[in-house]
């Protein structure tokens, strides 16, 4: 269980953007969102941890772009269906996560936010915060500085 | 109101940089102690921060200054000789003065700095000398200099305006408000700074308006530096000062330039940067495209970008001698310390490079200099005895060659003894012995950029406090420069280092490997070979496994880029395309699949992801839009040559239980049958030559058998017989082992000679016989070690008491294993 302190820090209220990923809805805070693209070429990385799917050219700014399914330890995408690309600004430099689609930015309020539920397996428990109970579905709290440090 | 924080400021930066040029002046004025342009000049430098000083309320630096100033200009009338002592003084005097300065930098004031140390051994140094008023003699030396060269008229116009702000500084009086902005931009003066430039305007016209009229004729002093450097010459201290020696040129050269902030240049640089991509994408396309319109329209796109990048370029650029400019004093200061007299010189003091990397080039070159000075030129006395001049010469060289700026370190010394150096690097466990045999004297050079490795006997104040070569070059390559060291005993050594013009855009090749683009810097590229797959075939060949190319007579050892990067290449017809890469002093060929193209690539900086890969320096953006990764040849090299770096660790962990047999084991051995089925293995490194020798050569010389070998008598010893083993007796020509040490040789006839293997995993055993050292099992087989010195001492017994004093034992085999 996580300390009840911690769940504190975690669980603020404000507006999420919110992306689909094998199924589950997931979001990370709006104000870390630079843009977000539609499926660019990449070029691959040899010998670069799994998690990097490569190189994306953003308007002449080279940014690496982490294959957020490998990261979760999801299984890989489909081979017909093409990834969106999330460009978050951290500490000022652009790192860019593949995810399966984009949905909305959603307001989420703290009294909404749980711990991960502790069936949650050990690689996604890591890099998620916790979920937001929403209606009909939950929102799971990406921590966008650790999801990227691949 | 920080008006008088700029002022303070303008004053720091012209400090320094007059400071600098101080230290130059006065080591130059040591070699030409009558020089009373330089002694002016000196005295000029030191007047203006005395003044600005004491209008600026920094009293001790003014006290400082004023005591030197006396000195100078006694100096200057000849009231005083210049001692080295004297010398000294005025450079101690330099260093207070800089000291508070940078007290006054980082608190706004003169902190704790002591000055009354300083004050006293001027005085002291001025000696009994009555104290002349400076002032009054000072106006002499400029008065008779030169009559008239010129003043055009317009200029004297436009003087009145601008003089004010240069003169202002030191003038005491009226004008004491002036900023002190002057010799590189009076005109960024007049534009950036008007508000500070102003007020003395109107107050000093009235004031300088004559002494600027009877200043311009005298321009006969040495201007022969730029603008940017040339010392305060200029403080028209009415009655003191010597008379504003500054003329018309000067100020015109520093009329045509205007300071520029360098975060602007940067900005500018990469906005170029990405013109240049543009320029590539567009340049790339149109190609495809039948409009002549178009294609001529992208065509002087083309050319504007290449001059704009070029022209922004030279923005950045400055001369070498910006860093040049520190080292006589270095070199001075090191020299006395050591007890070594040596001269610098200086050549392509003028070569330009961006100011980025001339930056990041200051403390290795300054560390070069101070090893030549300190390891490389020997003291007097050995240079006499070695039949040299007694004043060594250090020599600083700068050029461009090929797009890339050469810089080189040379002195006259003793030269590095690859022997020595072989030695110590033994010593430390850097190498092992094998390698160290295998090693030509270029490579064993090139240990000393090994972490962990000094020749410094001993930890001096100069050199050997643990910032190594190997620190110069990780400096060197961080800026994508190249470092390289040369050495002839005896006659001196020469660093090289090679800088890319600038960091922001390289020339570059793209290659192609397994459907991916990369681009290595064009920097360590040497050459480009293909082979169709005919050829490739036959040229490729293979060493133990590692392929090779004979290029022009030498073996080049390949890398395949696939290999290195865990990829499976795209060609399978068989061509084989090699990019010869040089790296450290040695040079390997990269396989890649297709070369495409050379380019002027940006380098864009990676995240901190792939710089731990280790293997990528950076990565850009090409013509299409694609992202390339730009490999890092020094990083591949290392990597491809890994093999190298994990005998070294081994043979470090063996260095911590060295015991003899460790040592043994480690040998490359000749293996070679004596007859009977019997092997033995004896130590490559005691081995000088394998030869052939008809057995009807074999003469006897009592009861030995000799032969006779390039114009000498060489001594027999039959392997078979030595160690009881009955080969056959009656063969028409002998298989010969030439070992030789000092001068004397012998030959150890053995059946056939088998193989070369490395004694590395052989198991050992002490089982053993007369003449054996013992066993060990060498491809698969048991093999006997022979006991090399008794071998040859029963083919020769006074071997080991020839000339040579100290016993010299067959390298490598331990002497306590030699008493069998």
């Amino acid at each position: 269980m996580t300390a009840p302190t911690d769940i504190k820090a975690a669980a603020t209220s404000g507006q999420l953007a919110t992306f689909r990923l094998d199924g589950d809805l997931y979001g990370i805070e709006v104000e870390h969102v630079q843009e977000v693209l539609k499926s660019q070429g990449l070029t691959r990385v040899p010998l670069a941890p799994a998690a990097v799917a490569g190189l994306i050219n953003l308007r002449g700014q080279v940014v690496t772009a982490i294959e957020l399914r490998e990261r979760l330890g999801r299984p890989p995408r489909p081979e017909d269906t093409d990834a969106v690309v999330i460009v978050v600004r951290l500490h000022g430099e652009a790192v860019s996560l593949l995810v399966d689609s984009i949905a909305d930015v959603v307001d989420v309020d703290a009294s909404d936010f749980e711990a991960p539920p502790d069936t949650l397996e050990g690689q996604a428990r890591d890099l998620i915060r916790g979920a937001y109970k929403l209606d009909g579905q939950l929102l799971l709290a990406l921590d966008v500085q650790k999801a990227v440090s691949a | 109101m920080d008006g008088l924080d700029d002022i303070v400021e303008e004053f720091l930066v012209e400090s320094h940089e007059n400071l600098d040029q101080l230290d130059s002046d006065l080591v130059a004025l040591e070699q030409d102690p009558d020089s009373r342009e330089r002694l002016s000049s000196i005295f000029r430098t030191i007047h203006t921060i005395k003044g600005t000083s004491g209008f600026l309320a920094f009293n001790r630096l003014e006290e400082v200054t004023h005591v030197g100033e006396n000195m100078l200009s006694r100096l200057r009338d000849g009231e005083l000789a210049l001692t080295p002592a004297r010398t000294s003084v005025l450079l101690q005097m330099v260093d207070t003065v800089r000291s508070l300065l940078t007290s006054i930098e980082s608190s706004g004031g003169e902190g704790s700095v002591d000055v009354s140390a300083v004050v006293a051994s001027i005085t002291a140094a001025m000696d009994d000398v009555p104290a002349a008023p400076a002032p009054a003699a000072a106006a002499e030396p400029a008065a008779p200099e030169a009559p008239a060269t010129k003043a055009p008229a317009a200029r004297k116009a436009s003087a009145a305006k601008k003089a004010p702000a240069k003169k202002a500084p030191a003038a005491k009086a009226p004008a004491k408000k002036a900023t002190t902005r002057k010799a590189a931009a009076p005109r960024a003066a007049a534009v950036v700074e008007t508000p500070v430039a102003e007020a003395p305007v109107v107050d000093l016209n009235p004031v300088l308006g004559d002494p600027i009229e009877d200043d311009n004729p005298t321009m006969s002093e040495p201007v022969e530096e730029p603008a940017t450097q040339e010392p305060a010459a200029e403080h028209a201290e009415g009655e003191s000062a010597p008379v504003d020696q500054n003329g018309q040129p000067r100020r015109a050269v520093a009329d045509s330039t205007i300071r520029v902030d360098v975060d602007l240049l940067d900005e500018l640089m990469l906005l170029v940067g990405e013109l240049v991509l543009t320029r590539n994408q567009i340049v790339q396309n149109v190609a495809r495209q039948t409009d002549t319109d178009l294609i001529r329209a992208s065509q002087r796109l083309n050319l504007i970008a290449s001059e704009l990048q070029e022209g922004v370029m030279k923005t950045r650029m400055q001369p070498i001698d910006h860093i040049w400019s520190k080292l006589p004093r270095v070199v001075r200061d090191l020299g006395l310390q050591c007890g070594k007299n040596v001269r610098l010189e200086m050549e392509g003091r003028e070569t330009e490079l961006d100011k980025t990397l001339l930056e990041a080039v200051k403390d290795p070159l300054t560390h070069l200099v101070r090893n030549s000075v300190d390891h490389g030129i020997e003291a007097p006395e050995d240079r006499k005895k070695a039949g040299k001049h007694a004043e060594g010469v250090l020599t600083l060289r700068a050029r461009h060659e090929s797009g890339q700026v050469v810089v080189e370190v040379a002195d006259d010394g003793a030269g590095i003894d690859p022997a020595k150096l072989g030695a110590k690097a033994l010593q430390r466990g850097l190498v092992t012995a094998a390698q160290l045999d295998r090693m030509g004297p270029q490579d064993i050079l090139q240990l000393i950029f090994l972490p962990g490795f000094s020749t410094a006997a001993a930890v001096t104040n100069v050199s050997g406090r643990g910032v190594g070569m190997d620190v110069v070059k990780t400096n060197i390559e961080a800026i994508g420069g190249t470092i390289e060291v040369e050495s002839e005993a005896g006659a001196g050594t020469v660093c090289r280092l090679r800088i890319p013009l600038t960091l922001a855009i390289v020339p570059a090749l793209t290659v192609e490997c397994a459907g991916d683009r990369y681009a290595i810097p064009q920097i360590s590229l040497q050459e480009l070979v293909s082979l169709d797959a005919e050829k490739a075939v036959n040229a490729v060949e293979e060493v133990g496994g590692a392929q090779v190319y004979r290029l022009r007579g030498e073996l080049l050892p390949l890398v395949r880029l696939t290999d290195v990067l865990g990829l499976t290449s795209e060609r399978h017809d068989g061509h084989v395309v090699i990019a010869v890469l040089r790296s450290e002093g040695r040079r390997f060929g990269l396989v890649v699949d297709r070369v495409i193209n050379t380019e002027e690539i940006v380098v864009k900086a990676v995240g901190g992801q792939l710089k731990a890969i280790g293997l990528y320096s950076g990565a850009t953006v090409l013509g299409d839009g694609t992202v390339a990764l730009i490999l890092d040849v020094q990083a591949l090299a290392r990597r491809a040559l890994r093999t190298e770096t994990t005998e070294r660790q081994d043979s470090q962990n063996a260095a911590a239980h060295a015991t003899a047999a460790s040592e043994t084991e480690r040998q490359r051995m000749l293996l070679a049958a004596i007859g009977g089925g019997r092997r033995v293995a004896i130590p490559l490194d005691t081995v000088t030559r394998l030869e052939q020798v008809r057995a009807d050569a074999v003469e006897k010389v009592g009861n030995r058998e000799v032969v006779q070998y390039r114009g000498a008598i060489l001594p027999i010893v039959r392997l078979d017989r030595h160690l009881g083993a009955y080969g056959e007796t009656d063969r028409e020509v002998l298989e010969v082992i030439v070992y030789a040490d000092h001068g004397r040789s012998v030959a150890i006839v053995v059946e056939e000679i088998l193989d070369i293997v490395d004694g590395e995993a052989a198991v050992r055993s002490d089982i053993d016989d007369l003449g054996l050292l013992g066993s060990a099992v060498l491809g698969d087989k048991v093999t006997e070690l022979l006991d090399v010195r008794a071998a040859i001492l029963a083919a020769d017994p006074a071997f080991y008491n020839a000339p040579a004093p100290s016993a010299t034992t067959p390298q490598g085999v331990p002497t306590s294993l030699l008493e069998v």
